[in-house]
């Protein structure tokens, strides 16, 4: 099935089953990997992307429901060579170590700066909770995300 | 009595340039743009996928195994046992583990076959519904049942390693104990642990043009893959590549070896590039996890003071069903058994026993997070019992300059007073919010939190134990390739930071600045064998052959030349424009005393030292235990990058903390891991992660290069410990078994309600 | 590595009419709204439908509104989208605290309300709020039109519901609530989000403003039984207890729930945090 959406502010059109995964329609057929798999089910974040804005799992959300959606990934966020300030803020803080977690968790920041651009701690650990990081302790994601647009 | 008359004052090392500077991590502008390539970003021209077929069973003989009819005719591709060129084993410290159980397996989920197909669905669905039928034995799942049991799974007795230190005269001190005294005694398990790195396991393996093969995946250590390889396959007409490797915590030590066989022999099936990628629930339930310990201690101590005059420590180990590094867990559980403390008769028994469960293997800390448990709730016993303050119990027995381990090393600069004080000034900072108070679904002021603080001590001897160094001869290259430098060494960052750190080192050293200095990608056809990237042994052990070697490179230059100056004009005078490599090994002053046999001796060149203080709340109503403020203060030699350092520090204590409170293994009838999902084995997030203050204490190590030691493992030691002395503290409840999950809690609180006896 | 996710065609409504007319003629497609459970189960093998019927988009399903002394909210309502309305955290703040505690925010992003209400698990997490609410559900079908159900009488079995297979979710009303209401969340789950909960608790009192006395209670657990459940007895034991003097009703609830142990915990303890937490809040009251 022939489906349309806007990914990263370009028109892309794939084929693909319509129960498809977000995740591997950008994987496999669009080959643009950024966007990682850590569980498959919703529980580590690592494929978050937006979704008309919004940090979604790229896991759950089947191709059919993309029609027409924007869809924004860790590969969109840096304009050409301008890191986005949330990835200049973890290069700078230390919050990617091994990294396999950090373009979900640069997405789900990216929703949250852009609804509270001065977040209090909290705000950004619950904004956050939905990305499993195994190398940070989250001291210094947190730390970054909270001082992103300081 | 102050801490500076105890212990060496750190110096203030001098300002570097690079050294001690929190430069930003090499790798992260590829791994914040999302350009960073990890194993299963790489898909080769003309690839298959590959699928592992599991026993689902703990022990049995295997009557027949065969792909099911549709896939056969559709060409699935089945790999057995008897499609190995070489020798069917893991080749690791022994020769127990088969690459494929394709006619007997020890433990259920154990890699029976491979499938191979052209998309990945294909074949996970050919492995899932493969016909394999099973002559069902008996099978052995504790430990202490298995020792000396007839159903043989290891050597004579199902022992994998038994091991004894002696140190004094236990036996007599206990025989004739001082006025005074008491004896003090407990028992401490843990459980399993999952690493849970985020990127699970996965192997390309690609045929090359010319002949052989490139084994490309997430992995440690290169030559540990390698060694295996060369085994099965019976040649080495192969090289095994680093990918960006998405977190190891020692679970990509030994196990990416299998992962890598099991790819390499579908792609000589098949004379295709294969990928093999596990899913998260294999993973969980095939991959090696923490070993789970049960500990018995018996203490001799001073009634007054609980000075330790005596101990007796046995630990029991369950190994699973193959060797894997099990030994080297059993002996680093031995040597740290007793903590930071000094104990001058002392007899530590360890024991590291086969079942028949998946085995368990490397994980950040070897032993020593277990060992510490026991060690560290048994000091907190010795005090509830005396009725003393622990921590004045910790002050009174923990090391001093001179004092002699159990293994009968003399200790130098003993670190453990100076993290103790700098991580009480640094508690004494007001805490952050208490944010579970506060929580969505936590109750409001409806719910009964109970503050509390617990406190932990920990030591960590850093690098191999005893010899492992100097008979290892770990080795570095570095060359002079155009105006760049260029570290040729095996060691690979899975998130630590080696690709940031040997450039600081090799940079510092040759006086370039950070951006001409790069570490060469970590292929086995390139990199000589600088040894595992394990044991907190990369930065201190390795990362002074690399400075070592840019010394060489440095002197080599020279000599070229004719003048030893400045690196640049040294550079301007070369006439050659041939690149110029060196390279250097590990090698000791030979001071290092160690036995093997008797296990005296130095058992490590430098230990690091730690304080742990936790800040938490225990929810009376439901034993839930909620994470303010974790302070650790650490002693590392000297930081080469301080973020990266304290990144280490930090992560290696949620990691505890989870162990602490929430991981844990739920295993079915046959033992193989049942919540093998991220939804049932439960990491902490953000929100359970408390706030951290990290302090860097240095206190150099002359044999580390610029004094640092080893950081990697030590901060996974001991914050559970401190939970526990936190919970203890709040509410009365008594914990000496781990995960204390909030049903252990809530039943311990309960027990230590009732009015006693 | 998408092993079980299908191939199944999907069937796209563009209307609830449509909706409603495929729902009748293909009652073996799985209905789709925000695919936060859908697509676990099909990752995980649990489910295979031949067909989907996807709703997502539908606009007479979204719409979160204050109609008269009630909450609409309409099916595709998200979980964020609740937490971030002023009239539901007006009129259901319960409601709201709940939402907060779904999943995490990926999760809350895209699982809806409906989604919810019909996934039907025991552990859903706004299910006993709802309970404790009196919600309403109002369902439709092509053939009969529509018609409201109470929560209370919406589960009835594991994952058994009263929607008939022509049927559709369409909107939870949930009823404004009352000057003398107080109500409760509780959620004691694995961890502090990313989490399946041991025990959730949902309840409300309702206070006599002269006397302090209870004159209705509703008292309603999740991953307590095989459904979201009302507790009758304790509800009837608080009914006339004065405020200050409610604490001691809680331990009824010992007397009409039968929790299992399971991977996540243990009958005994989640026994055990239900009559606590209950009561923790009944002293509080």
């Amino acid at each position: 099935m022939k489906i349309e959406f806007t990914l990263n502010e370009r028109p892309v059109r794939v084929d693909v089953a319509p129960m498809a995964r977000l995740l591997d329609v950008l994987r496999e057929d669009l080959r643009v990997t950024g966007t990682k798999e850590g569980c498959g089910e919703g529980e580590c974040g690592a494929c978050t992307v937006l979704v008309d804005g919004r940090a979604v799992n790229a896991c759950l959300i089947p191709a059919i429901q993309l029609r027409g959606a924007q869809v924004q990934t860790v590969e969109g966020l840096a304009r050409s060579e301008r890191l986005h300030p949330i990835q200049q803020a973890f290069l700078e803080h230390g919050g990617a170590q091994c990294g396999i977690c950090t373009p979900g968790f640069l997405m789900a920041a990216a929703e949250l700066l852009h609804r509270e651009p001065h977040p209090s701690r909290a705000q950004v650990r619950e904004a956050l909770a939905g990305n499993l990081c195994r190398c940070t302790g989250y001291q210094k994601i947190v730390d970054a995300v909270a001082e992103a647009l300081s | 009595m102050s801490a500076s008359t105890l212990q060496p004052a750190p110096q203030t090392p001098p300002a570097l340039a690079l050294v001690g500077q929190g430069v930003v991590r090499t790798d992260g502008h590829a791994k914040v743009t999302g350009q960073a390539l990890y194993v299963d970003d790489v898909r080769p021209e003309g690839c298959l996928y590959g699928a592992t077929i599991r026993s689902t069973v703990a022990h049995a003989r295997v009557t027949r195994l065969a792909l099911h009819p549709d896939d056969a005719a559709a060409g699935v591709v089945l790999v057995t046992a008897a499609d190995i060129p070489g020798e069917n084993v893991v080749a690791l410290m022994t020769d127990d583990q088969p690459a494929l159980a394709s006619a007997y397996t020890k433990h259920v989920a154990e890699a029976v076959a491979l499938v191979a197909a052209p998309n990945r669905e294909q074949a996970l669905a050919a492995a899932q519904r493969a016909v394999v039928e099973y002559d069902v034995l008996p099978a052995l799942f504790d430990p202490e049942v298995s020792r000396g049991h007839e159903i043989r799974l290891f050597g004579a007795d199902n022992v994998f390693s038994h091991l004894t230190i002696r140190h004094g005269d236990a036996t007599g001190a206990f025989a004739n104990p001082p006025a005074g005294s008491r004896v003090v005694e407990g028992v401490y398990r843990c459980g399993h642990q999952e690493q849970l790195y985020i990127e699970t396991q996965g192997m390309i393996a690609t045929p090359r043009p010319g002949g052989g093969l490139t084994l490309f995946g997430s992995m440690q250590c290169p030559y540990y893959v390698h060694k295996a390889l060369k085994r099965v396959l019976g040649h080495t007409d192969f090289n095994v590549v680093q990918a960006v490797t998405g977190g190891g915590f020692g679970g990509k030590e030994e196990y990416p070896s299998l992962v890598a066989i099991h790819a390499a022999l579908l792609a000589l099936k098949t004379g295709r590039p294969v990928k093999l990628i596990y899913r998260r629930d294999e993973d969980l339930r095939a991959t090696t996890k923490r070993h789970p310990m049960r500990a018995r201690y018996r203490t001799l101590v001073d009634a007054g003071t609980g000075r330790l005059l005596a101990a007796e420590a046995e630990l029991l180990f369950d190994g699973g069903a193959y060797n894997t590094l099990s030994p080297v867990v059993n002996s680093r559980g031995a040597i740290h058994a007793l903590g930071p403390y000094r104990c001058d008769h002392a007899v530590i028994d360890a024991l590291m026993v086969a079942t028949h469960t998946p085995p368990n293997g490397a994980f950040r800390g070897f032993g020593a997070p277990q060992a510490h448990w026991s060690a560290e709730r048994h000091i907190d016993r010795i005090a509830r019992v005396l009725g003393l303050d622990p921590l004045a119990v910790r002050r009174t027995n923990m090391y001093r300059d001179g004092d002699r381990t159990p293994t009968g090393q003399v200790l130098r600069d003993v670190g453990i007073g100076i993290v103790l004080e700098r991580a009480l000034e640094r508690a004494e900072k007001p805490l952050p919010p208490r944010l579970a108070a506060t929580r969505p679904g936590g109750g409001g002021p409806a719910a009964r939190l109970v503050p509390s603080r617990g406190l932990a001590l920990a030591w960590h001897g850093c690098g191999f134990t005893g010899n492992g160094e100097a008979a290892l001869k770990g080795k570095a290259d570095v060359a002079l390739e155009g105006r760049d430098v260029v570290i040729y060494i095996a060691s690979t960052d899975i998130g630590q930071g080696p690709e940031t750190i040997f450039p600081q080192i090799v940079a510092e050293t040759l006086g370039l600045p950070l951006a001409r200095v790069r570490n060469a990608p970590h292929d086995t056809a390139q990199v000589p064998d600088s040894g595992p990237t394990v044991a907190s042994r990369t930065t201190m052990v390795v990362g002074g052959v690399a400075q070592k070697a840019a010394r060489k490179l440095r002197d080599a230059l020279a000599a070229e030349v004719g003048f030893d100056g400045d690196f640049d004009r040294m550079l301007a005078a070369r006439k050659s424009t041939a690149n110029l490599r060196v390279q250097a090994e590990y090698t000791d002053d030979g001071s290092l005393v160690w036995d093997p046999k008797t296990y005296q001796g130095d058992a490590y060149p430098a230990f690091g030292w730690a304080c742990v203080i936790v800040d938490l709340d225990v929810d009376a109503d439901t034993g839930e235990v909620f994470y303010r403020r974790l302070v650790q203060a650490t002693d590392v030699g000297r930081a080469i990058n301080p973020v990266l350092c304290s990144g280490q520090l930090e992560g290696g204590a949620l990691q505890a903390l989870g162990f602490a409170t929430s991981e844990e293994l739920v295993l079915d009838a046959q033992h193989g891991m049942r919540n093998n999902r991220l939804t049932n084995y439960i990491i902490p997030t953000a929100l359970d992660a408390p706030e951290m203050e990290t302090v860097l204490v240095e206190i150099p190590f002359a044999g580390g290069p610029f004094g640092a030691k080893g950081i990697g493992e030590i901060p996974h030691d001991v914050p559970h410990a401190a939970v526990a002395q936190a919970i203890e503290r709040a509410t009365g409840a008594v914990l000496d078994r781990l995960p204390m999950t909030p049903e252990r809690v809530l039943a311990a609180l309960d027990t230590a309600a009732e009015p006693s006896a | 590595m998408s092993l079980h996710i299908s191939a199944a065609p999907v069937l796209e409504p563009r209307t609830l009419a449509e909706a409603l007319d495929l729902r009748a003629s293909h009652p073996e497609a799985m209905p789709l709204a925000g695919g936060t459970d859908v697509m676990v189960y099909l990752e995980g093998g649990v489910i295979d439908p031949p067909r989907f019927l996807n709703l997502w988009g539908i606009a007479e399903l979204g719409g979160l509104s204050r109609t008269g002394d009630a909450l609409r909210i309409g099916a595709l309502v998200t979980h964020t989208d609740v937490v971030r309305s002023p009239d539901a955290q007006a009129l259901a703040p319960a409601l709201v605290e709940a939402c907060r505690t779904v999943g995490a925010v990926q999760i809350q992003n895209r699982g809806t309300i409906g989604g919810n209400v019909v996934n039907a698990s025991p552990a859903g997490d706004t299910l006993p709020v709802l309970l404790a609410l009196d919600a309403e559900f109002e369902l439709h079908s092509a053939a009969r039109g529509q018609r409201r159900v109470p929560a209370a009488q919406f589960w009835q079995g594991y994952r058994r519901m009263d929607l008939a297979p022509d049927e559709l979710l369409v909107a939870v009303h949930v009823p404004a609530p009352s000057p003398g209401d107080r109500t409760f969340f509780r959620k004691v789950g694995t961890r502090q989000a990313q989490s399946i909960s041991k025990v959730v608790l949902g309840a409300r009192v309702r206070l006599d403003a002269a006397t302090g006395t209870v004159t209705e209670a509703r008292i309603a657990y999740g991953s307590v039984a095989a459904t979201p459940v009302r507790c009758p007895a304790t509800e009837a034991a608080l009914i006339g207890r004065r405020r200050g003097d409610l604490a001691a009703a809680a331990d009824t609830v010992a007397t009409e729930i039968r929790p299992i142990d399971d991977v996540r915990s243990t009958a005994e303890y989640r026994l055990a945090v239900a009559v606590r937490v209950l009561r923790g809040w009944l002293a509080a009251v």
